[in-house]
């Protein structure tokens, strides 16, 4: 009824307007894709890691080593994100491993559907650990689960001590920070691991650092120690026991 | 750019909630962003006026809600204020905290025009 005269409404007119609640995350539809991921990886016993840094700070290098060191314990496949060229991908096949190159185009970051697309590729009943090296940047692939176990960031030592600071999320969501290159530290007098250090530890985290040195085998010690406690702490996962590694944080 | 992908999904689940009510448009979306949920509000408002065109949310309002960072700290026990990038306990200095606000990134609201039907106009 019109308020003025009492006089029918029109239909045209009449429209009521409904307030919904809603309180879901923005990300819940990749966060899904994400778990289903994550229930592959944890049917076939697989250890997932997503692997982020900056460009240029040397993941591929460090995947590199790390293949020739382990592939004789393990076998390792490597889902490759970059925005073009199946380069990284060529680089890790030379060493003898599956490795899917996921191209983005424009994207700056792998999304979890990108993700399961690349493990239907994927001899994912044959494999002990998976590495998803993400797209090279600091700030959009923090905020995308793609169903891994484990989050490493990488921070190359001819970058400045300070990016824990200037890039919060994506550190604080890391289980391990590696310093690359750390052969270099000797002639790199600007960077100071231990305001690396400290600028960690303010993120309110209690996440490990480690040096390693991809082209110095002897170097990769640590790095090595790490994954191999994470691979004896996912074991009991693949005979049925409950799982002892939580959800990456910031999940 | 990725407030673009966050964008995409957003209008996604607005569509879907406003199908689900019989809306004919939407009026008013409402989110929350914290400063660590990894998303610039600028380029999300940005992302926002081009993507909503031709949709359900076309004429949408997009009201973005800051929240402030606090966390919760495993040595003291104390909730206090924080920086994103600084995010240990004001209180005792305990870096061991977990965060309870700030990292939000969520639909919180949807206003719908949501036509009555010609059936409950007939008196």
């Amino acid at each position: 009824m019109c308020q003025t005269c009492g006089c029918a409404v029109t239909p045209e007119n009449s429209r009521t307007g409904a307030v919904i609640e809603v309180l879901q995350d923005l990300l819940s539809a990749n966060n899904q894709v994400a778990a289903h991921n994550r229930e592959h990886f944890d049917e076939h016993g697989v250890l997932a890691i997503n692997l982020m840094s900056s460009p240029g700070a040397g993941k591929t290098a460090l995947l590199e080593a790390t293949i020739v060191a382990l592939r004789d314990r393990y076998r390792i496949a490597v889902i490759e994100g970059d925005l073009e060229t199946d380069n990284d991908a060529a680089r890790i096949r030379a060493h003898g491993v599956p490795a899917i190159q996921i191209t983005t185009g424009t994207a700056c970051h792998l999304d979890a559907g990108l993700v399961h697309r690349a493990l239907h590729d994927l001899p994912l009943a044959g494999l002990d650990l998976l590495f998803i090296e993400n797209v090279g940047n600091l700030v959009c692939p923090a905020s995308f689960d793609l169903g891994q176990h484990r989050n490493v960031t990488l921070l190359s030592v001819t970058e400045g001590d300070d990016k824990p600071a200037k890039y919060p999320v994506i550190f604080r969501a890391s289980d391990l920070v590696v310093l690359s290159k750390a052969d270099l530290l000797d002639v790199l007098e600007d960077f100071d691991p231990a305001r690396a250090a400290a600028a960690l530890r303010a993120l309110g985290r209690d996440t490990p650092m480690i040096h390693t040195a991809a082209r110095r085998a002897p170097a990769l010690g640590p790095w090595l120690d790490w994954l191999e406690l994470q691979l004896s702490a996912w074991r009991p996962v693949a005979h049925g026991t409950r799982s002892m590694i939580a959800a990456p944080a910031g999940a | 750019m990725h407030e673009l992908s966050v964008c995409q999904a957003l209008l996604g689940q607005v569509a879907e909630i406003a199908k689900k009510r019989g809306a004919s448009a939407v009026e008013r979306i409402t989110i929350e962003v914290g400063p660590l949920s990894g998303i610039e509000p600028a380029l999300l408002a940005s992302a926002f006026s081009i993507l909503r065109a031709g949709g359900c949310a076309a004429q949408a309002q997009l009201s973005i809600e800051s929240t402030m960072v606090s966390v919760d700290c495993a040595g003291c026990g104390a909730r206090s204020p924080a920086e994103p990038n600084r995010l240990v306990c004001a209180v005792c200095g305990g870096f061991r905290t977990r965060i309870i606000a700030g990292d939000e990134l969520r639909l919180r609201r949807v206003e719908l025009r949501v036509p009555q039907s010609r059936s409950a106009l007939t008196v």
